[in-house]
C-alpha cells in the first residue's frame, strides 16, 4: 500500500501553539508512499472531516493517518468519516500529538520534530494495515440469575418482565434468602416477609422464570451472549412433581433435633423439612446427613405417610446444562458469628446473640411468634445491650469495613424492644450512628427520642457472667471515656457481615474478581457499578459489599436492565482486534507447537484447544484456538508464543516492528 | 463505687422531673457539643454543659447526684447563647436553673456556690421589697452575706459617680401586686412560664 493521506490538526491552540503544524504536513508529504499532507484547524469539525472525505476520493487513498487529540478521543470519529468515503475503517490511524507531543512539551524545532515522528510511526503501521470487518455474535436471549434472595428474585423479575427468559438458581430448599428471616424492616417497619413472599410467589409463576432451588451452578464456559452453565440440581429426594405440599410427612419424621438454619439455630427441624410455612416451592428436602433411611439404612416413616407416593430415596444428583446469554450474581452476604467474639464470651453464653437471631425472635414467623425472649430460660428480657460495630471497623479482629446495616437494624432492634415491653430497658453500645438514607436518621431520632432507647457512645470491652446476668462494660467516651456497665439479660451483637459462603469459589467458576475481603469487585466503583471485569456478568445486592433492601433492590433493576439491553440485541458488534493462531500448509498445518502456554496466559479464558483432523478424522496435531468473542486483543498471548505462531488483527508483529524501525 | 446502671429510674431520675417541670427533654440532646462551643464560661465549669445534659440522660441516681454536686450549674449565666444555638431546641439555662433549686434543696450545693447563692438571696430579697432593685440595700445584704465586706470597694465610688447608687429606695406603686407575684412563683417553683 502506498497512497496514504495525511491530516495534521492545530487543535486550536492546543497543538498549533507548540507544533508548527504546516511544517509537520509540508515534511510528510516527502515520506515514501504519502500522495496527500495537509493541516487544518480542527479536523474533528464537520469540514474537517469533509476535507478527509474529500482527499480520499480526490487522491484514490488507501490509507490515513489523522495527527490529532488521543485515539481515545476521536478515533471513532475519523474511523466514521473514512468509512463514510467507502475506506475500511481500519485503515485509518491517529497519530496523537496533543497528549503524546504539544501538551507536553514547550515550543521548540525538537517538538515539531518529535511530532514528524510520531506520524511516521502511524505512517509505517498504516501501510501495513489489512481491512478488517467488527465481530458480530450472536446472542442467547436468556438470562441466569444465581441467588434467590430480594436481589436475585427483583433482577429474575425484572428480566423476565422485559420478556427475556430467566433461570433461577437458588442454594437452598427455598427462596427468599436473608429478607424472609426478617422481622419488620428499617425505616417504615413493614413486615418484611409481607412484602417479600408476594414477590417469591410472582417468580414461581412467571411464565419466564425457570425455578431451580436446592442448585448450585457447578461450571461455566462461553463469553458474553453465549455462556455454558452447567447446573447441580441437588436431589430434594422427593419427587417435586408428585408432591402436592400437605406436609404430613414433617410430622412423621422421627429425626427432630437438628439446628433449623432459618431460625439461626434457634430451634430444631427434622430431616424431612421445609425451611419455613411460606416457603416457595412448598416442596420438603430430606437432609440426607440426618435421615434414619440413609443413615442407619431403616425408617420409611415419610414413605408411608405420603399420600401421593411423591418420596424418592434413590433420586440422584442431577447436572444440567443450560445455554445463557447474561448473567447476574446476588449470592448475598452472611453475618460474623459471635463466636469470634472472645471478650464477648467465645459464644458460649447463651444470651448473647447475633442480630440476625434477635430477628427470628422479632419475626411472628419466629420460635416464639414475635415474642422477644432469652435462649438461656425462655424468659423475656428486661434489659438488653446492643453492640454495635461487632467485628465491623475492628482491622485488628474484625473486618475493617463498616457494615453498613447494623446501625439502621440496631436501632429498629431496639424500638421493636420498646414496643412489644414497654417496661424493657435498651442500651445500644455505638461509634457512630450512620444513618445516611432517606428517613434514615429520623428513624434513628425517632428510637431515641420516641422510644427512649438509651444510646452510649464507646465500645464495649467486656461481656461477662455475674448473679445470672450479663455484665457489660463498656465506656462513655462524650463523658471523657467514663467507664459504664450496665447489668443485661440479653446482649445482641450487630456482627459484622461478610462474604457469603463458597463465594470466592463461585467467583472462580464465573471468573469473575473479588475485593480484598472477598467481596465481588465490580468493573467501576463508579460508572461501571453492577458490571464485572467479565462481559455480560452483573452483580446485584450484598455479594458485592454490605447494603441494606432499598440499596439492594435498585441494584438488581439495574443489573436487569443492563441485562435487558443486552438481550434485546439480535447480535453483538465487537472490535475485530482479537489475536488468530496462524495457520500454514500441510504438514505444518500451525506454527503452534501445542505447548498452551498461551491458554494459562490468557486473562480472559479466550484459549482453547483445536484438533487438526485428517480426512480419515484422524488427529495429526492439536493446537491453540482463539475465541473471538471472548479475546479483548490484549496481546499477552502473543508476547507469550514461544514459536510466534499468534498474532494480534491490527497489531501485528510486522507493524510494531515496522514503527519502531522507522525511527 | 457503684458504677452499675441498673437502679436506673426505680427512683424519680432528674431528667423525667425536668420533663415533667419544664417540658425539656433530655434525651433529645444528640450530643454536638454546640452548647459548649459557644459557652462564655465554659472554660471554667467542672463540666461542660453538653456532658451536664449527658450525664442526666443516662437517669442513673449516682450521675444525677454528680451534676447536682457540681460546680457548672452555678456558674451558668442564663445568657441564653447555648439555647439559641441549640439544634434541637433544649432550653439549657433553664435546666440549669432547675438544677440549682434541686441542689439547694437537697443540700448538695458546691461548696464554691455560698456567694452566687448569696446574690441571689440579697437580689431577689432586694426585688421583692421594692419591686425593683434597691442598689445599696443589695450591696450591704450581698456583703454581710458573704463577708467580703472591703472587695470591689473601688467599683462604689464609680457607680456613684454614674448616679447609679441612691441613699434610698424607690418602690414601685402597686405591691400588692408584686407580693402575689412572688407568693405565686415560690409556691409553684417550676411552673413551665
Amino acid at each position: 500500500m502506498s497512497r496514504v493521506g495525511v491530516f495534521v490538526c492545530h487543535c486550536g491552540e492546543n497543538i498549533g501553539s507548540t507544533v508548527d503544524c504546516p511544517e509537520v504536513a509540508e515534511r510528510c508529504k516527502q515520506m515514501p508512499g504519502v500522495v496527500h499532507a495537509e493541516d487544518y484547524k480542527y479536523l474533528c469539525s464537520n469540514p474537517g472531516q469533509n476535507k478527509i472525505k474529500q482527499a480520499i476520493k480526490d487522491h484514490q487513498l488507501e490509507g490515513v493517518v489523522v495527527a490529532a487529540c488521543s485515539p481515545r478521543m476521536h478515533e471513532p470519529t475519523f474511523r466514521r468519516a473514512v468509512t463514510d468515503a467507502g475506506m475500511n475503517a481500519y485503515l485509518c490511524e491517529v497519530a496523537n500529538l496533543r497528549e503524546h507531543c504539544s501538551w507536553v512539551h514547550e515550543e521548540a524545532d525538537s517538538t515539531t520534530e518529535k511530532a514528524v515522528d510520531l506520524v511516521r510511526l502511524q505512517l509505517e503501521k498504516v501501510k501495513r494495515n489489512k481491512p478488517l470487518q467488527p465481530i458480530e455474535v450472536p446472542i442467547t436471549k436468556t438470562a441466569l440469575v444465581i441467588g434467590g434472595g430480594v436481589a436475585g428474585i427483583q433482577a429474575a423479575l425484572d428480566i423476565a418482565d422485559s420478556g427475556h427468559k430467566v433461570i433461577l438458581v437458588e442454594r437452598s430448599p427455598a427462596l427468599g434468602g436473608h429478607m424472609a428471616q426478617l422481622s419488620e424492616t428499617f425505616p417504615t417497619l413493614d413486615c418484611s416477609q409481607c412484602i417479600l413472599t408476594p414477590r417469591m410467589v410472582d417468580v414461581s409463576r412467571h411464565p419466564n422464570i425457570t425455578l431451580m432451588t436446592y442448585s448450585e451452578v457447578e461450571h461455566l464456559d462461553g463469553f458474553i451472549g453465549n455462556f455454558k452453565a452447567t447446573i447441580r440440581k441437588r436431589a430434594r429426594k422427593i419427587d417435586e412433581e408428585l408432591c402436592t405440599g400437605c406436609g404430613e410427612c414433617l410430622q412423621k419424621c422421627p429425626s427432630k433435633d437438628i439446628s433449623d438454619g432459618f431460625n439461626e439455630g434457634l430451634t430444631t427441624r427434622r430431616a424431612i423439612y421445609v425451611p419455613f410455612t411460606q416457603a416457595v416451592p412448598n416442596i420438603p428436602v430430606i437432609d440426607v446427613e440426618n435421615c434414619r433411611h440413609y443413615q442407619k439404612k431403616k425408617c420409611d416413616r415419610c414413605v408411608k405417610a405420603c399420600p401421593t407416593k411423591a418420596i424418592s430415596f434413590n433420586q440422584q444428583d442431577e447436572l444440567i446444562h443450560v445455554d445463557v446469554g447474561a448473567i447476574v450474581v446476588a449470592t448475598g452476604y452472611k453475618v460474623m458469628s459471635t463466636e469470634k467474639f472472645p471478650e464477648y464470651g467465645y459464644g458460649t453464653y447463651p444470651d448473647v446473640i447475633t442480630g440476625l437471631q434477635f430477628e427470628r425472635y422479632a419475626s411472628a414467623s419466629g420460635p416464639t411468634q414475635g415474642v422477644i425472649k432469652r435462649p438461656s430460660d425462655g424468659k423475656e428480657p428486661e434489659t438488653v445491650v446492643f453492640i454495635a460495630c461487632s467485628g465491623s471497623r475492628d482491622a485488628a479482629k474484625g473486618v475493617k469495613y463498616c457494615s453498613k446495616i447494623c446501625c439502621m437494624y440496631t436501632a429498629k432492634h431496639a424500638m421493636l424492644l420498646k414496643h412489644k415491653n414497654h417496661n424493657s430497658k435498651a442500651y445500644v453500645f455505638y461509634m457512630d450512628i450512620r444513618a445516611a438514607g432517606k428517613n434514615y436518621d429520623e428513624f434513628v431520632r425517632r428510637a431515641i427520642e420516641e422510644d427512649g432507647v438509651k444510646y452510649i457512645r464507646g465500645r464495649v470491652s467486656r461481656v461477662y457472667e455475674e448473679d445470672g446476668k450479663l455484665v457489660v462494660k463498656g465506656a462513655d467516651t462524650l463523658l471523657g471515656g467514663r467507664p459504664v456497665e450496665i447489668k443485661a439479660d440479653l446482649v445482641v451483637l450487630a456482627t459484622a457481615s461478610l462474604p457469603n459462603d463458597g463465594q470466592s469459589e463461585l467467583a472462580r467458576k464465573l471468573h469473575v474478581g473479588c475485593d480484598e475481603y472477598g467481596f465481588l469487585a465490580e468493573a467501576h466503583p463508579k460508572l461501571k457499578p453492577v458490571e464485572t471485569n467479565t462481559a455480560g456478568i452483573y452483580l446485584a445486592g450484598a455479594c458485592q459489599s454490605p447494603r441494606d433492601i432499598p440499596e439492594t433492590v435498585a441494584q438488581a433493576s439495574a443489573a436487569a436492565a443492563k441485562v435487558a439491553a443486552l438481550l434485546s440485541r439480535s447480535h453483538l458488534t465487537r472490535e475485530p482486534i482479537v489475536a488468530e493462531v496462524n495457520r500454514r500448509p500441510a504438514p505444518l498445518h500451525s506454527d503452534c507447537t501445542g505447548c498452551f502456554l498461551c491458554e494459562s496466559a490468557c486473562p480472559y479464558r479466550a484459549i482453547g484447544q483445536e484438533e487438526i483432523l485428517d480426512r480419515d478424522g484422524i488427529v495429526i496435531k492439536t493446537i491453540a484456538k482463539i475465541n473471538p468473542g471472548l479475546c479483548q486483543g490484549c496481546g499477552t498471548c502473543v508476547a507469550t508464543c514461544r514459536t510466534k505462531a499468534i498474532d494480534l488483527h491490527g497489531f501485528s508483529n510486522e507493524q510494531i516492528f515496522a514503527e519502531i524501525m522507522s525511527l | 463505687m457503684n458504677r452499675s446502671l441498673e437502679n436506673a429510674k426505680k427512683t424519680t431520675s432528674l431528667a423525667s422531673q425536668i420533663q415533667a417541670a419544664t417540658g425539656i427533654a433530655l434525651h433529645h440532646c444528640y450530643q454536638c457539643g454546640k452548647c459548649a462551643a459557644g459557652c462564655p464560661v465554659a472554660d471554667t465549669m467542672d463540666l461542660p454543659s453538653c456532658q451536664v445534659l449527658r450525664l442526666l440522660q443516662y437517669e442513673s441516681p449516682e450521675f444525677d447526684r454528680q451534676v447536682l454536686q457540681s460546680e457548672a450549674i452555678w456558674l451558668c449565666l442564663s445568657c441564653e447563647t447555648c439555647h439559641t444555638r441549640c439544634p434541637q431546641d433544649i432550653g439549657t439555662p433553664k435546666v440549669m436553673n432547675f438544677l440549682r433549686g434541686e441542689a439547694m434543696r437537697l443540700r448538695l450545693a458546691h461548696p464554691r456556690s455560698k456567694d452566687t447563692q448569696a446574690f441571689h438571696h440579697a437580689f431577689l430579697g432586694s426585688v421583692g421589697r421594692h419591686g425593683r432593685l434597691y442598689e445599696i440595700g443589695m450591696l450591704m445584704g450581698y456583703k454581710l452575706r458573704t463577708g467580703h465586706l472591703l472587695k470591689d470597694m473601688a467599683l462604689g465610688s464609680k457607680l456613684h459617680e454614674k448616679g447609679k447608687l441612691n441613699l434610698l429606695p424607690h418602690a414601685i406603686e402597686d405591691k400588692a401586686a408584686l407580693k402575689r407575684l412572688f407568693k405565686q412563683t415560690l409556691n409553684n417553683p417550676d411552673s413551665k412560664e
